[in-house]
Protein backbone atom coordinates (compact mmCIF):
# COMPACT_ATOMS: atom_id res chain seq x y z
CA UNK A 1 0.00 0.00 0.00
CA UNK A 2 1.21 3.20 -0.74
CA UNK A 3 2.23 5.94 2.03
CA UNK A 4 2.14 9.02 -0.10
CA UNK A 5 -0.59 11.37 0.14
CA UNK A 6 -2.94 11.19 -2.34
CA UNK A 7 -4.92 14.85 -3.46
CA UNK A 8 -6.97 13.71 -6.13
CA UNK A 9 -8.74 9.91 -6.30
CA UNK A 10 -10.34 8.77 -9.48
CA UNK A 11 -12.87 5.62 -9.16
CA UNK A 12 -12.46 4.80 -13.11
CA UNK A 13 -13.40 1.06 -12.65
CA UNK A 14 -15.89 -0.57 -14.61
CA UNK A 15 -14.88 2.35 -17.07
CA UNK A 16 -14.20 0.59 -20.49
CA UNK A 17 -10.38 1.90 -22.38
CA UNK A 18 -10.32 4.97 -22.97
CA UNK A 19 -12.18 5.95 -20.27
CA UNK A 20 -9.65 5.77 -17.17
CA UNK A 21 -6.49 7.13 -19.55
CA UNK A 22 -9.24 10.11 -20.30
CA UNK A 23 -10.13 10.76 -16.41
CA UNK A 24 -6.57 11.14 -15.41
CA UNK A 25 -5.56 13.41 -18.50
CA UNK A 26 -8.56 15.59 -17.46
CA UNK A 27 -7.54 15.55 -13.48
CA UNK A 28 -3.38 16.67 -14.73
CA UNK A 29 -5.10 19.26 -16.77
CA UNK A 30 -7.02 20.87 -13.77
CA UNK A 31 -4.47 19.92 -10.97
CA UNK A 32 -1.83 21.57 -9.67
CA UNK A 33 2.42 21.33 -9.80
CA UNK A 34 3.12 18.73 -7.60
CA UNK A 35 -0.84 16.83 -6.91
CA UNK A 36 -0.81 13.17 -6.56
CA UNK A 37 -3.68 11.49 -8.41
CA UNK A 38 -4.72 7.92 -7.84
CA UNK A 39 -6.51 6.31 -10.23
CA UNK A 40 -8.58 2.99 -9.78
CA UNK A 41 -8.95 1.02 -13.24
CA UNK A 42 -10.49 -2.43 -14.28
CA UNK A 43 -9.69 -1.95 -17.75
CA UNK A 44 -6.77 -4.11 -19.00
CA UNK A 45 -5.63 -1.51 -21.76
CA UNK A 46 -4.95 0.88 -18.74
CA UNK A 47 -1.74 -1.05 -17.72
CA UNK A 48 -0.26 -0.31 -21.09
CA UNK A 49 -2.18 2.93 -21.65
CA UNK A 50 -1.60 4.96 -18.82
CA UNK A 51 1.92 4.27 -18.60
CA UNK A 52 2.76 4.98 -22.03
CA UNK A 53 0.79 8.64 -21.68
CA UNK A 54 3.29 8.87 -18.15
CA UNK A 55 6.06 8.40 -20.59
CA UNK A 56 5.41 11.03 -23.42
CA UNK A 57 3.83 13.42 -21.03
CA UNK A 58 6.69 13.55 -18.69
CA UNK A 59 4.63 13.20 -15.24
CA UNK A 60 5.65 10.64 -12.95
CA UNK A 61 3.99 6.93 -12.35
CA UNK A 62 4.81 7.15 -8.22
CA UNK A 63 3.76 3.38 -8.28
CA UNK A 64 1.45 0.79 -9.55
CA UNK A 65 -0.64 -1.20 -6.95
CA UNK A 66 -2.30 -4.08 -7.99
CA UNK A 67 -5.72 -4.83 -6.13
CA UNK A 68 -9.03 -7.07 -5.64
CA UNK A 69 -9.58 -7.14 -9.83
CA UNK A 70 -8.44 -3.96 -10.61
CA UNK A 71 -4.95 -1.76 -10.65
CA UNK A 72 -4.16 1.79 -8.63
CA UNK A 73 -1.79 3.93 -10.47
CA UNK A 74 -0.50 6.82 -8.25
CA UNK A 75 0.50 9.79 -10.25
CA UNK A 76 2.30 13.05 -9.75
CA UNK A 77 1.76 15.99 -12.02
CA UNK A 78 5.52 17.42 -12.34
CA UNK A 79 5.22 19.70 -14.64
CA UNK B 1 -55.93 12.40 -16.51
CA UNK B 2 -53.36 12.18 -18.96
CA UNK B 3 -49.85 12.04 -17.95
CA UNK B 4 -47.56 15.11 -18.91
CA UNK B 5 -44.60 14.49 -20.80
CA UNK B 6 -42.01 16.80 -21.41
CA UNK B 7 -38.98 16.03 -23.99
CA UNK B 8 -36.67 18.54 -23.75
CA UNK B 9 -34.70 18.73 -26.65
CA UNK B 10 -35.78 18.00 -30.53
CA UNK B 11 -33.42 16.45 -31.79
CA UNK B 12 -33.11 12.69 -33.15
CA UNK B 13 -33.32 11.18 -29.60
CA UNK B 14 -35.85 13.65 -28.18
CA UNK B 15 -38.15 13.93 -31.61
CA UNK B 16 -37.93 9.86 -31.98
CA UNK B 17 -39.34 9.47 -27.99
CA UNK B 18 -41.76 12.16 -28.25
CA UNK B 19 -43.01 10.70 -31.89
CA UNK B 20 -43.20 6.76 -29.97
CA UNK B 21 -44.54 8.04 -26.67
CA UNK B 22 -47.25 9.78 -28.85
CA UNK B 23 -48.00 6.97 -30.44
CA UNK B 24 -47.98 4.80 -27.66
CA UNK B 25 -49.72 6.62 -24.91
CA UNK B 26 -52.87 8.10 -27.28
CA UNK B 27 -55.14 9.13 -24.69
CA UNK B 28 -53.13 8.33 -21.77
CA UNK B 29 -50.60 11.44 -22.67
CA UNK B 30 -49.94 14.79 -23.24
CA UNK B 31 -46.42 14.72 -25.00
CA UNK B 32 -44.35 17.98 -25.66
CA UNK B 33 -41.33 18.61 -26.98
CA UNK B 34 -39.38 21.82 -25.79
CA UNK B 35 -36.91 23.28 -27.94
CA UNK B 36 -34.48 26.57 -28.39
CA UNK B 37 -34.89 27.16 -31.54
CA UNK B 38 -37.69 24.65 -33.00
CA UNK B 39 -34.88 23.47 -35.76
CA UNK B 40 -34.18 20.04 -36.68
CA UNK B 41 -30.16 19.45 -37.80
CA UNK B 42 -29.04 16.28 -39.53
CA UNK B 43 -25.30 16.56 -37.74
CA UNK B 44 -23.80 14.17 -40.01
CA UNK B 45 -24.40 16.23 -42.71
CA UNK B 46 -22.05 18.94 -41.72
CA UNK B 47 -18.97 17.21 -42.71
CA UNK B 48 -19.62 16.74 -46.54
CA UNK B 49 -20.54 20.54 -46.25
CA UNK B 50 -17.45 21.47 -45.14
CA UNK B 51 -15.79 19.11 -48.05
CA UNK B 52 -18.01 20.84 -50.91
CA UNK B 53 -19.96 17.36 -51.22
CA UNK B 54 -23.21 18.93 -49.99
CA UNK B 55 -24.75 22.26 -49.62
CA UNK B 56 -26.47 22.78 -45.93
CA UNK B 57 -30.09 22.94 -46.93
CA UNK B 58 -30.92 19.50 -46.49
CA UNK B 59 -29.26 19.47 -43.31
CA UNK B 60 -32.41 21.19 -41.20
CA UNK B 61 -35.99 21.16 -41.26
CA UNK B 62 -38.29 22.46 -39.30
CA UNK B 63 -39.24 20.45 -36.15
CA UNK B 64 -42.63 20.35 -36.65
CA UNK B 65 -42.46 18.87 -39.63
CA UNK B 66 -40.94 15.96 -37.90
CA UNK B 67 -43.41 15.23 -34.92
CA UNK B 68 -46.86 13.89 -34.28
CA UNK B 69 -49.50 16.27 -34.64
CA UNK B 70 -50.50 14.89 -31.10
CA UNK B 71 -47.34 16.49 -29.65
CA UNK B 72 -47.61 19.84 -28.87
CA UNK B 73 -44.10 22.04 -29.71
CA UNK B 74 -42.68 24.61 -27.24
CA UNK B 75 -39.87 26.68 -29.03
CA UNK B 76 -38.32 28.19 -26.07
CA UNK B 77 -35.30 27.70 -24.03
CA UNK B 78 -35.68 25.84 -21.11
CA UNK B 79 -33.93 26.77 -17.92
CA UNK B 80 -34.20 24.65 -15.08
CA UNK B 81 -35.42 21.72 -14.71
CA UNK B 82 -37.21 21.62 -10.84
CA UNK B 83 -37.61 17.84 -10.16
CA UNK B 84 -38.95 17.85 -6.94
CA UNK B 85 -41.69 20.39 -8.49
CA UNK B 86 -42.28 18.31 -11.63
CA UNK B 87 -41.72 21.67 -13.48
CA UNK B 88 -39.48 23.35 -16.14
CA UNK B 89 -38.82 27.13 -15.98
CA UNK B 90 -38.65 28.78 -19.05
CA UNK B 91 -36.41 31.79 -20.69
CA UNK B 92 -39.25 34.22 -20.74
CA UNK B 93 -40.82 33.49 -17.49
CA UNK B 94 -43.13 30.60 -18.02
CA UNK B 95 -43.06 26.87 -16.77
CA UNK B 96 -44.45 23.63 -17.51
CA UNK B 97 -45.12 20.94 -15.26
CA UNK B 98 -44.69 17.63 -15.85
CA UNK B 99 -45.21 13.68 -14.61
CA UNK B 100 -42.20 12.78 -16.36
CA UNK B 101 -39.15 14.86 -18.55
CA UNK B 102 -36.94 13.52 -21.03
CA UNK B 103 -33.43 15.42 -21.08
CA UNK B 104 -32.70 15.27 -24.96
CA UNK B 105 -30.47 18.41 -24.16
CA UNK B 106 -27.68 16.98 -26.08
CA UNK B 107 -24.18 18.69 -25.84
CA UNK B 108 -22.65 22.08 -26.24
CA UNK B 109 -19.48 23.46 -28.15
CA UNK B 110 -16.74 25.18 -25.23
CA UNK B 111 -14.63 26.78 -28.53
CA UNK B 112 -13.66 29.26 -25.24
CA UNK B 113 -12.11 26.57 -23.13
CA UNK B 114 -8.65 26.20 -25.39
CA UNK B 115 -6.46 29.82 -25.69
CA UNK B 116 -6.41 30.73 -29.54
CA UNK B 117 -8.95 27.40 -30.79
CA UNK B 118 -11.57 30.33 -32.40
CA UNK B 119 -9.41 32.40 -33.99
CA UNK B 120 -6.80 29.77 -34.88
CA UNK B 121 -8.68 26.93 -35.90
CA UNK B 122 -11.54 25.43 -37.90
CA UNK B 123 -14.40 22.92 -37.24
CA UNK B 124 -17.11 21.09 -38.68
CA UNK B 125 -18.96 20.59 -35.89
CA UNK B 126 -21.91 23.25 -36.31
CA UNK B 127 -22.96 24.41 -39.93
CA UNK B 128 -21.86 27.54 -39.73
CA UNK B 129 -18.37 26.12 -38.97
CA UNK B 130 -18.56 23.50 -41.62
CA UNK B 131 -19.46 26.72 -44.27
CA UNK B 132 -16.44 28.31 -43.02
CA UNK B 133 -13.91 25.68 -43.31
CA UNK B 134 -15.75 24.60 -46.56
CA UNK B 135 -14.24 28.63 -47.98
CA UNK B 136 -11.21 27.81 -46.23
CA UNK B 137 -9.97 24.65 -48.07
CA UNK B 138 -11.43 26.37 -51.15
CA UNK B 139 -8.68 29.16 -50.85
CA UNK B 140 -5.84 26.05 -49.75
CA UNK B 141 -3.06 25.73 -52.00
CA UNK B 142 -0.99 23.78 -50.45
CA UNK B 143 0.64 23.17 -46.92
CA UNK B 144 0.39 21.86 -43.34
CA UNK B 145 -3.40 20.44 -42.23
CA UNK B 146 -3.58 19.51 -38.64
CA UNK B 147 -6.63 17.93 -37.61
CA UNK B 148 -7.14 17.30 -34.13
CA UNK B 149 -9.21 16.87 -30.60
CA UNK B 150 -9.60 19.44 -28.21
CA UNK B 151 -11.38 17.44 -25.55
CA UNK B 152 -12.88 14.01 -24.87
CA UNK B 153 -15.68 12.66 -25.00
CA UNK B 154 -16.88 14.31 -27.93
CA UNK B 155 -20.02 14.09 -30.50
CA UNK B 156 -19.18 11.15 -33.39
CA UNK B 157 -16.10 10.07 -32.73
CA UNK B 158 -14.91 8.36 -36.10
CA UNK B 159 -15.34 12.25 -37.55
CA UNK B 160 -11.63 13.64 -37.07
CA UNK B 161 -10.75 9.94 -38.62
CA UNK B 162 -13.10 10.21 -41.64
CA UNK B 163 -12.29 14.23 -42.07
CA UNK B 164 -8.54 13.23 -42.88
CA UNK B 165 -9.51 10.35 -45.10
CA UNK B 166 -11.88 12.96 -46.84
CA UNK B 167 -9.92 15.60 -47.37
CA UNK B 168 -6.96 13.84 -48.82
CA UNK B 169 -9.30 12.36 -51.50
CA UNK B 170 -10.22 16.34 -51.53
CA UNK B 171 -6.49 17.47 -52.34
CA UNK B 172 -6.08 14.63 -55.00
CA UNK B 173 -8.95 15.67 -56.76
CA UNK B 174 -7.73 19.46 -56.87
CA UNK B 175 -4.01 18.33 -57.40
CA UNK B 176 -2.33 19.90 -54.86
CA UNK B 177 -1.84 16.75 -52.64
CA UNK B 178 2.04 16.56 -53.07
CA UNK B 179 2.33 19.73 -52.02
CA UNK B 180 0.24 18.81 -48.57
CA UNK B 181 1.11 17.07 -45.62
CA UNK B 182 -2.35 15.67 -43.61
CA UNK B 183 -1.90 14.94 -39.90
CA UNK B 184 -3.77 12.99 -37.50
CA UNK B 185 -3.34 14.85 -33.84
CA UNK B 186 -4.76 11.53 -31.59
CA UNK B 187 -5.45 12.39 -28.02
CA UNK B 188 -4.57 8.16 -27.43
CA UNK B 189 -2.39 6.34 -28.52
CA UNK B 190 -3.45 5.00 -31.72
CA UNK B 191 -5.99 7.08 -34.22
CA UNK B 192 -9.13 6.14 -32.86
CA UNK B 193 -10.77 5.67 -29.39
CA UNK B 194 -11.76 1.91 -30.38
CA UNK B 195 -8.59 -0.05 -30.86
CA UNK B 196 -10.33 -2.87 -33.23
CA UNK B 197 -11.40 -0.03 -35.34
CA UNK B 198 -7.53 1.69 -35.28
CA UNK B 199 -6.32 -1.66 -36.49
CA UNK B 200 -8.37 -1.30 -39.67
CA UNK B 201 -7.87 2.43 -40.26
CA UNK B 202 -4.30 2.59 -39.48
CA UNK B 203 -2.88 0.82 -42.19
CA UNK B 204 -5.20 2.99 -44.78
CA UNK B 205 -3.66 6.24 -43.10
CA UNK B 206 -0.12 4.87 -43.81
CA UNK B 207 -1.60 3.81 -47.39
CA UNK B 208 -2.95 7.20 -48.04
CA UNK B 209 0.11 8.89 -46.43
CA UNK B 210 -1.70 10.25 -44.14
CA UNK B 211 0.10 11.10 -40.80
CA UNK B 212 -0.52 10.02 -37.28
CA UNK B 213 1.08 11.81 -34.13
CA UNK B 214 -0.32 10.03 -30.88
CA UNK B 215 -1.04 10.98 -27.58
CA UNK B 216 -1.52 15.07 -28.65
CA UNK B 217 -3.96 16.61 -26.00
CA UNK B 218 -4.76 20.08 -27.66
CA UNK B 219 -3.88 22.88 -24.58
CA UNK B 220 -3.10 25.54 -26.43
CA UNK B 221 -3.53 28.16 -30.45
CA UNK B 222 -1.35 30.46 -30.79
CA UNK B 223 -3.39 31.87 -33.93
CA UNK B 224 0.03 34.42 -34.93
CA UNK B 225 2.76 31.98 -34.67
CA UNK B 226 0.68 28.97 -36.30
CA UNK B 227 0.97 26.20 -33.94
CA UNK B 228 -0.55 23.94 -31.78
CA UNK B 229 0.47 23.10 -28.28
CA UNK B 230 -0.66 20.00 -26.59
CA UNK B 231 -0.69 19.16 -22.74
CA UNK B 232 2.05 16.79 -23.39
CA UNK B 233 4.77 18.88 -24.13
CA UNK B 234 4.44 18.82 -28.14
CA UNK B 235 4.11 22.30 -30.53
CA UNK B 236 3.06 21.87 -34.23
CA UNK B 237 3.44 24.09 -37.16
CA UNK B 238 0.24 24.41 -39.08
CA UNK B 239 -0.95 26.43 -42.43
CA UNK B 240 -4.77 25.08 -41.77
CA UNK B 241 -6.08 23.99 -38.34
CA UNK B 242 -9.77 21.60 -38.01
CA UNK B 243 -10.72 20.55 -33.98
CA UNK B 244 -13.40 19.60 -32.52
CA UNK B 245 -13.74 21.92 -29.70
CA UNK B 246 -14.24 20.99 -26.00
CA UNK B 247 -17.97 19.37 -25.45
CA UNK B 248 -19.85 19.62 -21.89
CA UNK B 249 -23.39 19.23 -21.20
CA UNK B 250 -26.01 22.13 -21.99
CA UNK B 251 -26.53 25.26 -19.53
CA UNK B 252 -30.06 24.12 -18.30
CA UNK B 253 -28.48 20.96 -16.81
CA UNK B 254 -25.58 22.77 -15.17
CA UNK B 255 -28.23 25.15 -13.64
CA UNK B 256 -30.56 22.30 -12.37
CA UNK B 257 -28.04 20.75 -10.54
CA UNK B 258 -28.49 17.43 -12.69
CA UNK B 259 -24.79 17.06 -14.36
CA UNK B 260 -21.71 16.19 -13.32
CA UNK B 261 -18.62 18.16 -13.02
CA UNK B 262 -18.61 18.39 -16.89
CA UNK B 263 -22.40 18.68 -17.10
CA UNK B 264 -23.06 15.26 -17.96
CA UNK B 265 -26.25 13.77 -16.87
CA UNK B 266 -25.10 10.21 -15.06
CA UNK B 267 -28.17 7.60 -16.40
CA UNK B 268 -28.16 4.28 -15.22
CA UNK B 269 -26.55 2.29 -18.35
CA UNK B 270 -29.88 0.13 -19.06
CA UNK B 271 -33.22 1.93 -17.81
CA UNK B 272 -31.79 5.34 -18.96
CA UNK B 273 -33.20 6.78 -15.76
CA UNK B 274 -31.81 9.50 -13.70
CA UNK B 275 -32.19 9.87 -10.12
CA UNK B 276 -34.28 7.63 -8.08
CA UNK B 277 -37.62 9.20 -8.23
CA UNK B 278 -38.33 7.16 -11.37
CA UNK B 279 -39.72 10.19 -13.52
CA UNK B 280 -36.72 11.54 -15.07
CA UNK B 281 -34.57 10.00 -18.10
CA UNK B 282 -32.01 11.23 -20.39
CA UNK B 283 -30.35 10.23 -23.75
CA UNK B 284 -28.23 11.05 -26.15
CA UNK B 285 -25.46 13.00 -26.27
CA UNK B 286 -26.69 14.70 -22.91
CA UNK B 287 -25.69 11.79 -20.81
CA UNK B 288 -22.38 10.58 -19.59
CA UNK B 289 -22.67 7.06 -20.69
CA UNK B 290 -19.39 5.35 -21.54
CA UNK B 291 -20.58 4.91 -25.08
CA UNK B 292 -20.48 7.02 -28.22
CA UNK B 293 -21.93 10.45 -28.59
CA UNK B 294 -23.73 9.76 -31.60
CA UNK B 295 -27.17 10.03 -33.29
CA UNK B 296 -27.16 6.29 -33.62
CA UNK B 297 -26.95 5.91 -29.94
CA UNK B 298 -29.94 8.29 -29.35
CA UNK B 299 -31.93 6.16 -31.95
CA UNK B 300 -31.55 2.88 -29.93
CA UNK B 301 -31.78 4.65 -26.72
CA UNK B 302 -35.21 6.50 -27.64
CA UNK B 303 -37.47 3.16 -27.82
CA UNK B 304 -36.39 2.03 -24.56
CA UNK B 305 -36.73 5.43 -22.81
CA UNK B 306 -40.19 5.59 -24.37
CA UNK B 307 -41.15 1.91 -23.17
CA UNK B 308 -40.20 2.61 -20.23
CA UNK B 309 -42.20 5.80 -19.64
CA UNK B 310 -45.37 4.02 -21.02
CA UNK B 311 -45.31 1.30 -18.95
CA UNK B 312 -45.27 3.45 -15.61
CA UNK B 313 -48.25 5.67 -17.23
CA UNK B 314 -50.37 2.34 -17.56
CA UNK B 315 -48.92 1.04 -14.52
CA UNK B 316 -46.80 -1.90 -14.92
CA UNK B 317 -43.25 -2.53 -14.54
CA UNK B 318 -40.64 -1.45 -17.49
CA UNK B 319 -38.74 -4.50 -18.39
CA UNK B 320 -37.17 -2.66 -21.59
CA UNK B 321 -33.18 -1.83 -20.82
CA UNK B 322 -30.58 -0.27 -23.65
CA UNK B 323 -28.02 -2.73 -24.56
CA UNK B 324 -25.27 0.01 -25.71
CA UNK B 325 -26.34 -0.63 -28.95
CA UNK B 326 -24.47 1.69 -31.91
CA UNK B 327 -24.21 1.60 -35.16
CA UNK B 328 -22.47 4.01 -37.39
CA UNK B 329 -20.57 4.37 -40.78
CA UNK B 330 -17.17 5.86 -41.08
CA UNK B 331 -16.16 7.25 -44.40
CA UNK B 332 -12.62 6.15 -45.51
CA UNK B 333 -12.66 8.27 -48.49
CA UNK B 334 -12.54 7.06 -52.52
CA UNK B 335 -16.39 5.90 -52.16
CA UNK B 336 -15.79 3.35 -49.29
CA UNK B 337 -17.19 3.14 -45.74
CA UNK B 338 -16.74 0.47 -43.26
CA UNK B 339 -19.27 0.26 -40.21
CA UNK B 340 -19.21 0.14 -36.66
CA UNK B 341 -21.53 -2.03 -34.70
CA UNK B 342 -21.39 -2.96 -30.99
CA UNK B 343 -22.90 -2.68 -27.61
CA UNK B 344 -21.83 -2.61 -23.68
CA UNK B 345 -20.36 -6.25 -24.14
CA UNK B 346 -19.75 -6.85 -27.63
CA UNK B 347 -16.77 -4.57 -29.45
CA UNK B 348 -17.04 -3.59 -33.03
CA UNK B 349 -15.37 -5.52 -35.76
CA UNK B 350 -14.99 -3.93 -38.51
CA UNK B 351 -14.88 -4.72 -41.97
CA UNK B 352 -12.31 -3.71 -44.90
CA UNK B 353 -14.05 -0.66 -46.23
CA UNK B 354 -16.20 -1.05 -49.46
CA UNK B 355 -18.31 0.60 -51.72
CA UNK B 356 -21.41 -1.02 -50.77
CA UNK B 357 -21.31 0.89 -47.19
CA UNK B 358 -20.36 4.37 -48.47
CA UNK B 359 -23.61 3.16 -50.47
CA UNK B 360 -25.45 2.23 -47.42
CA UNK B 361 -23.78 5.77 -45.78
CA UNK B 362 -25.67 7.35 -48.53
CA UNK B 363 -29.08 5.90 -49.11
CA UNK B 364 -28.85 6.47 -44.91
CA UNK B 365 -28.28 10.25 -45.29
CA UNK B 366 -30.92 10.21 -48.00
CA UNK B 367 -33.77 8.74 -45.68
CA UNK B 368 -33.29 9.81 -42.68
CA UNK B 369 -35.65 13.05 -42.60
CA UNK B 370 -38.11 10.10 -43.70
CA UNK B 371 -37.61 7.11 -41.03
CA UNK B 372 -35.41 8.11 -37.94
CA UNK B 373 -37.66 10.68 -36.37
CA UNK B 374 -41.26 9.08 -36.83
CA UNK B 375 -39.64 5.62 -35.64
CA UNK B 376 -39.85 3.86 -39.20
CA UNK B 377 -36.91 2.74 -39.21
CA UNK B 378 -36.63 -0.88 -37.20
CA UNK B 379 -34.22 -0.78 -34.66
CA UNK B 380 -32.90 -4.15 -35.67
CA UNK B 381 -31.41 -3.41 -39.05
CA UNK B 382 -31.34 -6.60 -41.51
CA UNK B 383 -28.02 -5.37 -42.99
CA UNK B 384 -26.12 -8.07 -44.98
CA UNK B 385 -22.07 -7.63 -43.79
CA UNK B 386 -21.12 -7.13 -47.53
CA UNK B 387 -17.71 -9.01 -48.95
CA UNK B 388 -16.94 -6.29 -51.04
CA UNK B 389 -13.69 -5.42 -52.31
CA UNK B 390 -10.61 -4.82 -49.98
CA UNK B 391 -9.38 -1.15 -49.50
CA UNK B 392 -6.76 -0.95 -52.45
Amino acid sequence: MTTVNIDRSIDARGMPCPGPLMSLIGAIREGELGDVIEVLSSDEGSKTDIPAWLEKSGHELVETVPDDGFMRFIVRKTR
Amino acid sequence: MPAKVLVLGGGVGGTLTANLLAEELGRDGEVSVVDPTGMHHYQPGYLYVALGQANGRWLVRDERSLLRRDVRLVVERATKVDTEAGSVHLERGGSLDFDYVVLATGARLMPDRIPGLLEGSYEFYSLEGAQRLREALRRFTGGRIRVGVAGIPYKCPPAPVEFVFMVEEYLRRRGIRDRSQITLLSPLNRAFTIESASKVIQPIMEQRGIELTTFFNVEEVDPSAGTVSSLEGEKVEYDLLVLVPPHRGQQVIDDSSLGDASGWLPADKHTLQVGDDGRVFALGDATNLPISKSGSTAHFEAPVVASRIASLVKGSAPKDNYGGKVMCFLETGNGRSTVLRFDYEHPPAPPQPSRLWHAAKWMFNRLYWHTVPQGRLPDTLPLPIPTGRSES
